[in-house]
């Protein structure tokens, strides 16, 4: 074929994209590749996080049917857990503000800033290690029931995710270190963090169905909270008409 | 234009292989045609690894009360038909085709990740090998390709089968999301200036509408086989109902991934068909926007049918209902491709070669396979047909008289593009009529077998059954189409070396990847393509018929008639000086080919070490709660080095 086209416009699409260090390769989408297969792959992951949730879901509740404690009510412990949801929060803002700072070439701040993420990573990690010990005292393991299975399968699977995100998160700080994260550099940064944001993303989703929604406790309790949220909304409706 | 021919190689900042033979050469190899190759030899091995089992099942049930396995060795044999079948015969080939043909429909030198690209094909070959290592433990997998609990729970299967299965088929998952991630970024962002989204060969499309099923498929699976791991490692119990756990969930996990994965066998030969039609009807392609809508809303659709895999395990009426007009209305996408290839031969100047044949044999053979499946969408008379003769015969119907056909369809049509030589036409057609008749024989009586009532899974059958006759047909057939199979291995082999020298563009046919010398350089295309047309080739050959046609369209023409309109190239003015700028532009650049690596090689080998250490006997270390297996250990580092190394390595 006669026809061409310069090669500096299409050659980057070839292999730059890959790991190269310019600045915005020129692709048919004006997508960077390696961006790109990083959206697809947290489409992936949402299917993988989203197998794991239906799971959990679908054996909510089986060990009270069972009759199987430690149950899920007698552990779950909100504000400790809110506390290391927060960390987890935060650090997508220092994973921002990092991004910022390398965007702005401004070095120095970048380190510190993935140094924090790295670090709120590890804290939450650290609480999850902690939670987890907890619940294994309480006697709830992998064996004991399915909450017991379930649970630590889906949590665990998360910080699984977290554990990876602190790992690249300090090989980028090293690679920074010496001297190899510049202001060019600044997608390296922006991928990882998002998949770091992501990950934060799912911790919400596992947040609200894991530990906000309460659990049935199959006695009358249960039966009182009903009533009361019953009669709350009434004198609600009864206000308004 | 001298410079341009030679690929230049950067400078090489660090220690790189750099052989261009022998065997470390294919090794390390990232170049997209020859993975491509690698893939195909290697599916091809295990299609006829596959087949032999398959022969061995049809010997067996030749006879009444045949002793020929026995009934443990029977479920060995159709759990391992089964996984081989479809996870190392018929997926790999068509991601060899993806590998091998995709990038140059669409003008690129290379997929997006070449590296990542030869990762998943060393997990493919080891997770395949992982399978069929169950053959030299003699504990093969014998559960059934489905791997239903309770069959895999470790009461009722204690022996390793289960592990080299579970831990196979996820080596194998990891492989298959990797490829996809990488074609589908290929595909979004590497098309050629002009190759817009509704300019793309079928094929392409079809690669691309795979490759997102295969991504949102897989990781159903991972995570049932990911459960069904710390089932049997660990004693959770997520499938085991004395736990708590329950057996269904299983079959919803596996068939949110089994019925797309249905989809991801056949998708990819449509797109064989929908390139091979249009060049022997020497027409372009009918209905090219309803062929991709029609792609598109079965992939849509096809994660909306899986229950149908489950109507006799009660789920109730409402989800029955619900899932069967799902699956009924999966027949409506799936029927227009069927009319959009026959209106692509309507009038056309047909020219049955050997790649038409199995094209062709796909449009009926998979049409009888599609109605039959569509019974199946009635609930009543799935559950008469259910677990019998009559279903495998359905499937058998799409897997073998839709996908292998077209696969077949497709060596014939792109092996001159592969070798520079065409294929032996005469031996082609014996080869196509030996598999037509055979693929017949074999299967269309096992409509009958099923609906007297032989049930699937059965190693034997009685005297007085009645079934004998059909059986013994059914086994002739086999015979006949594994013959049919060496007939082609044969042909192969000959045209290899003797076949016709076939020129760049052997069929006339219309798509970028006959624009190049047969086999391509490692280059590809010189220059980038320019593309202002969706069948590049025949609007640049035919060009405009200005005389007669509509300014919009120009007609191709095959012996002096005029055999069907086309949209016409955008030629204006401006695009011949953008032409003329860069082929100036042009001049002054080499062509740059991504390096060689080992590592994505040794991921691959650090993750098969890792599972293997779990199955193998072995020192166990004991950290606190964790016990680690030591060879285990050295897989897992050697992973993580190897994607450290990996990471650290300039991707050129």
């Amino acid at each position: 074929m006669a026809q061409v086209v310069d090669l500096t416009e299409t050659h980057g699409v070839g292999h730059d994209g890959g790991d190269g260090h310019s600045g915005h390769p020129p692709t048919s989408t004006g997508i960077n590749h390696r961006k790109m297969l990083m959206w697809l792959f947290l489409a992936s992951d949402c299917m993988f996080f989203g197998s794991l949730i239906a799971t959990y879901m679908i054996y909510r509740g089986r060990s009270e049917e069972m009759g199987i404690g430690p149950f899920p009510h007698e552990l779950v412990d909100i504000p400790y857990t809110s506390v290391s949801a927060f960390v987890l929060l935060m650090s997508s803002l220092t994973m921002v503000l990092a991004l910022s700072a390398l965007q702005q070439g401004n070095i120095r701040n970048s380190r510190l800033w993935i140094a924090a993420t790295a670090l709120l990573g590890t804290v939450f990690l650290g609480g999850q290690w902690f939670e987890f010990s907890e619940f294994y005292h309480e006697g709830l393991s992998l064996h004991t029931n399915m909450y017991g299975a379930s649970f630590f399968t889906l949590t665990g699977f998360h910080g699984f995710h977290v554990t990876i995100g602190v790992l690249w998160l300090i090989s980028l700080l090293f690679v920074s270190l010496r001297g190899g994260l510049k202001k060019e550099d600044s997608l390296d940064l922006e991928i990882a963090g998002l998949y770091w944001h992501f990950v934060d993303i799912v911790w919400i989703v596992i947040f609200t169905l894991v530990y906000l929604i309460p659990y049935e406790e199959k006695t009358s309790e249960a039966g009182e909270h009903a009533m009361r949220l019953v009669s709350f909304g009434s004198s609600l409706l009864s206000r308004f008409f | 234009m001298a410079s341009i021919a030679q690929p230049q190689t950067q400078a090489i900042p660090q220690r790189r292989p750099k052989s261009e033979t022998g065997i470390w050469s294919w090794i390390t190899t990232v170049d997209h045609k020859r993975i491509g190759m690698m893939y195909g030899v290697a599916a091809f091995a295990f299609f006829l690894l596959g087949g032999l089992e398959a022969l061995l099942i049809r010997t067996q049930l030749m006879h009444p009360a045949n002793g020929v396995v026995t009934e443990a060795q029977y479920n060995e044999l159709f759990t391992m038909h089964g996984t081989t079948m479809i996870f190392l015969a018929i997926m790999p080939l068509s991601v060899a085709f993806f590998n091998y043909i995709m990038p140059l429909q669409i003008g690129a030198r290379d997929v997006a990740f070449p590296r990542l690209n030869s990762f998943s094909f060393w997990a493919f070959i080891l997770g395949a090998l992982m399978l069929n290592l169950s053959f030299f433990f003699g504990e093969v997998p014998n559960q059934g390709w489905y791997g239903y609990a309770p069959l895999t729970d470790l009461s009722w299967n204690p022996t390793r089968a289960v592990d080299f299965w579970m831990l196979g088929l996820q080596i194998l998952g990891v492989s298959s999301v990797a490829g996809a991630l990488n074609f589908i970024t290929t595909i979004l962002n590497m098309r050629a200036p002009g190759v817009t989204l509704m300019r793309m060969p079928l094929f392409t499309w079809t690669t691309l509408i795979t490759s997102v099923m295969m991504i949102l498929a897989f990781p159903s699976i991972t995570i049932a086989l990911f459960l069904l791991t710390m089932d049997r490692f660990v004693g959770t119990g997520f499938f085991a109902p004395a736990a708590g756990g329950d057996p269904l969930l299983w079959q919803h996990l596996f068939w949110v991934f089994g019925h797309p994965e249905v989809y991801i066998m056949i998708m990819p030969a449509f797109g064989i068909v929908s390139e091979i039609i249009p060049t022997f009807s020497r027409k372009p392609l009918f209905g090219y926007s309803v062929m991709v809508y029609s792609v598109v809303a079965i992939a849509f659709l096809g994660f909306g049918v899986w229950a149908h895999h489950m109507f006799t395990t009660g789920l109730g009426p409402t989800a029955n209902s619900a899932f069967a007009a799902t699956t009924m209305l999966i027949a409506l996408p799936t029927g227009v491709k069927i009319f959009n290839w026959i209106g692509t031969m309507w009038l056309g100047h047909l020219k049955f070669t050997t790649p038409m044949l199995f094209a062709v044999g796909l449009v009926s053979q998979f049409t009888i396979g599609g109605l039959s499946g569509v019974m199946h969408a009635v609930v009543p008379v799935d559950e008469h047909h259910n677990d019998s003769y009559f279903v495998i015969a359905h499937f058998h119907y799409v897997l073998f008289g839709g996908s292998i056909f077209a696969l077949l369809a497709a060596i014939y049509y792109w092996f001159p593009k592969f070798t520079g030589r065409l294929m032996d036409e005469r031996l082609g057609k014996w080869n196509f009529w030996t598999t037509f008749v055979g693929f017949n024989l074999t299967f269309f009586p096992m409509h009958f077998l099923g609906l007297e009532g032989m049930p699937r899974r059965y190693y034997s059958y009685g005297e007085g059954s009645g079934w004998w006759f059909w059986n013994i047909i059914v086994s002739f057939g086999a015979y006949f189409l594994g013959a049919s199979i060496l007939l082609f291995v044969y042909n192969v082999a000959r045209s290899l070396k003797t076949g016709k020298i076939a020129g760049d563009n052997p069929w006339d046919a219309s798509s970028l990847e006959w624009s190049i010398s047969s086999p391509p350089p490692v280059y590809n295309f010189k220059n980038i393509p320019v593309i202002e047309h969706r069948d590049p080739l025949w609007a640049e050959k035919y060009g405009i018929d200005h005389e007669t046609g509509d300014e919009n369209e120009i007609e191709i023409t095959f012996a002096g008639e005029t055999m069907g309109k086309t949209e016409a190239p955008d030629d204006s003015v401006a695009s011949q000086e953008r032409r003329r700028r860069q082929e100036a532009a042009n001049q002054d650049h080499g062509i740059h080919l991504p390096n060689r690596s080992f590592y994505p090689m040794l991921v691959a080998v650090g993750m098969f070490v890792l599972c293997f250490g779990k199955i193998i006997d072995n020192p166990i270390i004991h950290i606190q709660s964790l016990s680690l297996p030591i060879v285990s250990v050295i897989g897992g580092i050697i992973m993580l080095g190897a994607i450290y190394g990996w990471s650290f390595e300039p991707a050129d």
